[in-house]
């Protein structure tokens, strides 16, 4: 079996996760990541890891919960 | 479609398309691009504004009013209920209408709109803003523009490109959801704001009537609350408590920042307006007509400065929102931040004492003293807000 590989954040593991069938593509989020590290398109969202910094801000602004915290770490897909 | 444009629009809500009329009608070349493949939808918003933030952009028009409001229901904790008649008319819109009603006069006025056009990036030369790149049809565009206007909404991403600072404290962002639902007995005239720790802390649940048996039922609340629960999780209780056979027609999220203006609302080449550049008012949470005042006043103001050939000018849009509302808002948000720190005991009494005042004389002016009495130096800001106009 493969190692498992993690998504990289600005330091160290992306932990942010964005479940987007739950997603309403509402840019709530988008709006308050200091980082600008949330791509929305009319109906796909997702986090440029390489600019997010674990902060949770779009966590607690995402009105229907849809960003989770994984402390293991996004797998890459 | 041509290579380059005098001004290029990103985003088509009543903001962009103001601006795109306001600066068309200059007989400039105006483009808008849109991501989504509707404009108007989907619909974000409680959908009320007043009769006055309407007309002057648009001849009121039953196709797109769902109910004419005349009053105002606050509804303590306790559930006492104050009623006051406004003193001017209130509408609740048909937004999936109305934004593309706005799009066709800006349309009519000589702008063109590309939908499903993404925008992804700046061109920017020597510091200053020259275009944008944009995604159609799994393509990769640019398209050249003397101007971009930025009316991208509560994402704000394409002033962010620029250099401006337009990221939203996530305290000040009011996280919504709200759902259309029919089978719903309420006044048709009256629009029901709901206070307290329960409903909505440091914000307020509405109730807006779209017509018999039909309302807008949805909240905010500000982020920091998001942090211990979530909009969507204050909606399912209030729908279990007052409506739970309703059904449910549009479910929706959105959020609104409830903040002063930006500081820079321009920049070498860009113009940010509505939402984009925080022009909602922050007491409220309105955002359509103050949103289409500024979209106005962007664009006739580019308009003037490509046709004087002095792109400099776009800086005068800064004055002419902060003489026009800005100053406002900031009033607004300083009552805002009285409010948000009230306790239910403190909305109980307001409605209380509220409803000692015979029913002629109330008004939003004394309900607001009512509320504020404790409160001397807020008092002075809402003499202001009425007062001074
Ligand atoms: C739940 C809720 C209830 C509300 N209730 C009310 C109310 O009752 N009354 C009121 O006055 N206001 C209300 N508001 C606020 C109001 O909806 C907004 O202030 C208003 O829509 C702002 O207009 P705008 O043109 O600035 O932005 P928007 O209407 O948000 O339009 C922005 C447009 O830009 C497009 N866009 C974004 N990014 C890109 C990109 N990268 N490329 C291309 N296009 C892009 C979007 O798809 C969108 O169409 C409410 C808001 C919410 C969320
Ligand atoms: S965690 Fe912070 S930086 Fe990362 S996407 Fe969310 S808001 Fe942006
Ligand atoms: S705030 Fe939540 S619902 Fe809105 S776009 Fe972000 S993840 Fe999706």
């Amino acid at each position: 079996m493969s190692e498992i590989q993690y998504r990289q954040a600005k330091n160290g593991k992306l932990l942010i996760e964005i479940l987007p069938d739950k997603c309403d593509f509402c840019g709530c989020c988008v709006g308050v990541c200091p980082e600008d590290a949330i791509e929305l398109k009319e109906a796909e969202i997702y986090i440029i890891d390489p600019r997010c910094t674990n902060c949770a801000k779009c966590i607690w602004s995402c009105p229907i919960e849809v960003i989770k915290l994984n402390k293991n770490g996004v797998p890459v897909k | 479609m041509k290579q380059e444009y005098d001004i290029v629009v990103v985003g088509a809500g009543p903001a962009g398309s103001m601006a795109a009329r306001f600066a068309a009608e200059q007989g400039v070349s105006v483009l808008v691009l849109e991501k989504d493949r509707d404009v108007g939808y989907p619909v974000r918003c409680g959908e009320a504004i007043s009769k006055e933030g309407v007309a002057e952009f648009i001849t009121p028009d039953e196709k797109w009013i769902t109910a004419r409001i005349s009053k105002f229901a606050m509804i303590a904790p306790d559930g006492t209920e104050a009623v006051i008649e406004l003193p001017g008319e209130g509408y609740i819109l048909e937004r999936r209408i109305f934004d593309y009603e706005l799009a066709k006069s800006a349309a009519a006025a000589g702008a063109e709109y590309i939908t499903r056009a993404y925008v992804n990036g700046l061109i920017i030369e020597d510091d200053t803003v020259k275009g944008v790149k944009y995604q159609f049809r799994g393509a990769d565009k640019e398209v050249r523009a003397k101007i971009v206007i930025a009316a991208d909404g509560v994402e704000s991403r394409v002033g962010r490109w620029a250099g401006l600072k337009t990221h939203i404290d996530f305290r000040d962002m009011e996280c919504c959801t709200q759902a259309t639902v029919s089978g719903v007995k309420l006044n048709t005239d009256t629009c029901y704001f709901y206070f307290g720790e329960n409903v909505a802390p440091s914000g307020y649940f509405w109730v807006f009537p779209k017509g018999e048996g039909i309302a807008n039922v949805g909240l905010g609340v500000s982020g920091a609350i998001g942090k211990k629960r979530s909009a969507q999780s204050f909606l399912n209780t209030f729908m279990e408590q007052h409506y739970p056979n309703a059904s449910v027609l549009t479910c929706i999220a959105g959020g609104v920042p409830c903040s002063p203006t930006l500081d820079k609302i321009t920049g070498k080449g860009i113009m940010l307006v509505g939402d984009a550049a925080r022009q909602v008012n922050p007491l409220s949470g309105g955002g359509i007509a103050s949103g289409m005042i500024g979209g106005k006043l962007a664009g006739i103001t580019a308009g003037e400065a490509i046709k004087k050939g002095n792109l400099n000018h776009i800086h005068e849009y800064e004055k002419r929102w902060h003489d026009r509302l800005g100053r406002r808002h900031e009033t607004f948000n300083r009552i805002k931040e009285g409010i948000y720190n009230f306790k239910d005991e403190k909305f109980n009494a307001i409605a209380h004492s509220f409803n000692k005042v015979p029913y002629e004389k109330r008004s939003l002016g004394n309900l607001f003293t009512t509320a504020l009495i404790n409160q001397p130096s807020l008092l002075i800001d809402v003499a202001k807000v009425f007062l001074v106009k």
